[in-house]
């Protein structure tokens, strides 16, 4: 089957299947795309009424759609913080999972517990504790926490699978040449991970950046980007809807192949090195 | 002895997250659960009432019904396209680079909004809509059909679109560890291709199968967006009534169907487990 030149039959049919998978996947966001270049006459559907920037720049009016620059600054700078803590919580949780402690396994199965209970009971539970220790829920502050919750155990889970795969010989060599456990953590571990590691953030990233009912009743009286989409899609019908979708899912495409070509320069700046030493 | 303080120091961070915004969050979940609530506040007490209201109202079960309707469903239709497309991937493309480059096509929509993913329907499946358009001009039907968008058709489709790479990451993840002399044997053995799927490759995909079933279900039982924006608020969903009285401050009443369903989902999960070994699996 696999052995032979020539392709089976049975692959053009899945070749088939799969592209109609990944349109299947694309579409939609491909149409908001196109449709958010509506002119300013243009409504919710085809056929398209002109093409303009015009609901791109509603989208910054102030009064129009809420408070889209404030909300987009809290989800960005929450994105970011929750990165950061998602790789070093992650890679230390990972560090201490390789050994053998007491509570190992009621923390591993409370992590994936974490992983599975619906997003709202996380939120709700939260907003109760919050309120009823008088304490005010702040996007960055319970909803920081809510959001962690989501992305820890993902963290967590890719750590699970790079350290099982981690030749430990090579930490052994570190420490046989007298490395400190940091000078092995810093010089032999981390640029071993690092792909994983980008890998851990860009996820922690975007589930918080897109995260919504973990947020709905942790973050207090401020909004963050989700909450500000989900309120335009009861009120606003106008295609200023789409730019918003097209806006913030461009970003999100950034943010991925940004970090895909930085890991592929990065790669590749190594072996360049590697190969000049020798 | 050394190892295993460090241990608990770097894993501390964790412990302290998890306990702070996960399990006392749940205690506090089921305390609420009892407590009684006026239009104005949340009063503590010990009362059995919202469950009993929340067990005896016929809404309830009609909500469960439909979402273990909407869950099996969508599981069903993502394990479906979930296994072929990662079959696809996992032994008809050749090289790596190949591999790599659909994997990364499949993942990356999975990055973005899930909100937007939703309403990305609307001008696909509306009354004016580009479907119904199509259909119109190729004189398939002659007005448009209704059932494509706010309906249970559209939900599921929604939950299919948006969770369908919970199946296809970690199957292709189990796929891509068997043995590919396994195949050859089978091969070899006389085992047509369609023997070789179901006695060889569906028993050792399990694991991945398991943990995408998990996925699936515990993110379809616990929604409730996707049902409000794709119903149209026409059909209600466990997640729907627990967010609803969220929104009207009914917290007690939120609570104990909380409680109802994190018993119901653990339950479920309890019994997937016994398919997988997670932390083996990895």
């Amino acid at each position: 089957m696999q052995n032979s030149n020539k392709r089976p039959k049975s692959f053009y049919f899945l070749t088939a299947f799969f592209v109609l998978f990944i349109l299947f996947l694309y579409g939609p966001t491909l149409t908001i795309g196109i449709l958010s270049f509506q002119g300013p006459s243009g409504g919710l559907t085809f056929p398209m009424n002109g093409c303009s920037f015009h609901w791109y720049f509603k989208l910054f009016e102030q009064q129009a759609v809420g408070d889209f620059g404030g909300s987009l600054t809290r989800s960005l700078l929450l994105g970011l913080a929750v990165m950061v803590s998602t790789v070093v919580i992650s890679l230390s949780a990972g560090m201490a999972f390789r050994k053998k402690f007491k509570g190992s396994g009621v923390l591993f199965y409370l992590t994936i517990t974490s992983l599975v209970i619906p997003s709202i009971l996380i939120s709700l539970g939260i907003g109760l504790l919050f309120n009823q220790l008088d304490i005010e829920p702040t996007w960055y502050g319970s909803a920081f926490g809510a959001h962690l919750t989501w992305t820890l155990p993902f963290g967590l889970l890719i750590m699970f699978a790079v350290f099982n795969r981690f030749d430990k010989s090579y930490e052994a060599a570190a420490i046989d040449m007298c490395a400190t456990p940091f000078q092995t953590l810093r010089y032999v571990v981390i640029p071993l991970i690092l792909p994983s590691l980008v890998g851990v953030g860009l996820f922690g990233f975007t589930l918080s950046y897109d995260e919504f009912a973990r947020t709905i009743m942790t973050s207090g009286s401020k909004n963050t980007l989700p909450l500000e989409i989900f309120g335009m899609t009861t009120n606003v019908t106008t295609p200023v809807l789409y730019a918003l979708g097209t806006l913030t899912t461009f970003i999100s495409f950034v943010a991925i192949v940004g970090t895909l070509v930085a890991l592929h320069i990065h790669k590749k700046h190594r072996h360049y090195r590697t190969t000049l030493e020798r | 002895m050394a190892n295993e303080r460090r241990a608990y120091f770097q894993v501390f961070p964790l412990f302290t997250i998890m306990l702070v915004f996960l399990v006392i969050p749940t205690i506090m979940l089921v305390i609420v659960s009892f407590w009684d609530y006026n239009a104005f506040s949340i009063i503590p007490d010990f009362i059995w009432d919202n469950y009993e209201f929340l067990l005896t109202s016929p809404v309830t079960w009609q909500a469960y019904t439909k979402t273990l309707f909407y869950a099996v469903t969508s599981w069903a239709l993502t394990l479906l396209i979930g296994f072929t497309v990662a079959y696809y991937m996992a032994f008809h493309l050749r090289t790596t680079k190949s591999q790599t480059i659909c994997f990364l096509l499949a993942t990356v929509p999975f990055l973005t909004s899930n909100i937007i993913r939703m309403i990305s329907w609307i001008p696909l499946l509306g009354r004016n809509g580009l479907v119904n358009q199509t259909l119109q001009t190729l004189g398939l039907t002659d007005h448009p059909l209704e059932f494509l968008l706010y309906s249970d058709f559209s939900v599921v489709l929604a939950f299919v679109h948006l969770y369908s790479l919970f199946m296809v990451v970690p199957i292709f993840n189990s796929m891509m560890r068997i043995d590919r002399k396994l195949l050859e044997a089978a091969i070899d053995a006389g085992a047509t291709p369609w023997q070789v799927i179901t006695h060889v490759i569906i028993p050792l995909s399990k694991s991945g199968i398991t943990i995408g079933t998990i996925f699936v279900f515990t993110l379809v039982m616990g929604d409730f967006i996707t049902v409000r924006l794709m119903s149209g608020g026409l059909s209600a969903s466990v997640g729907v009534l627990i967010y609803n009285e969220i929104t009207l401050l009914q917290y007690p009443a939120a609570a104990a169907g909380a409680v109802t369903l994190l018993a119901t989902v653990m339950l479920m999960i309890a019994i997937l487990f016994r398919f997988a070994n997670i932390r083996k699996d990895l």
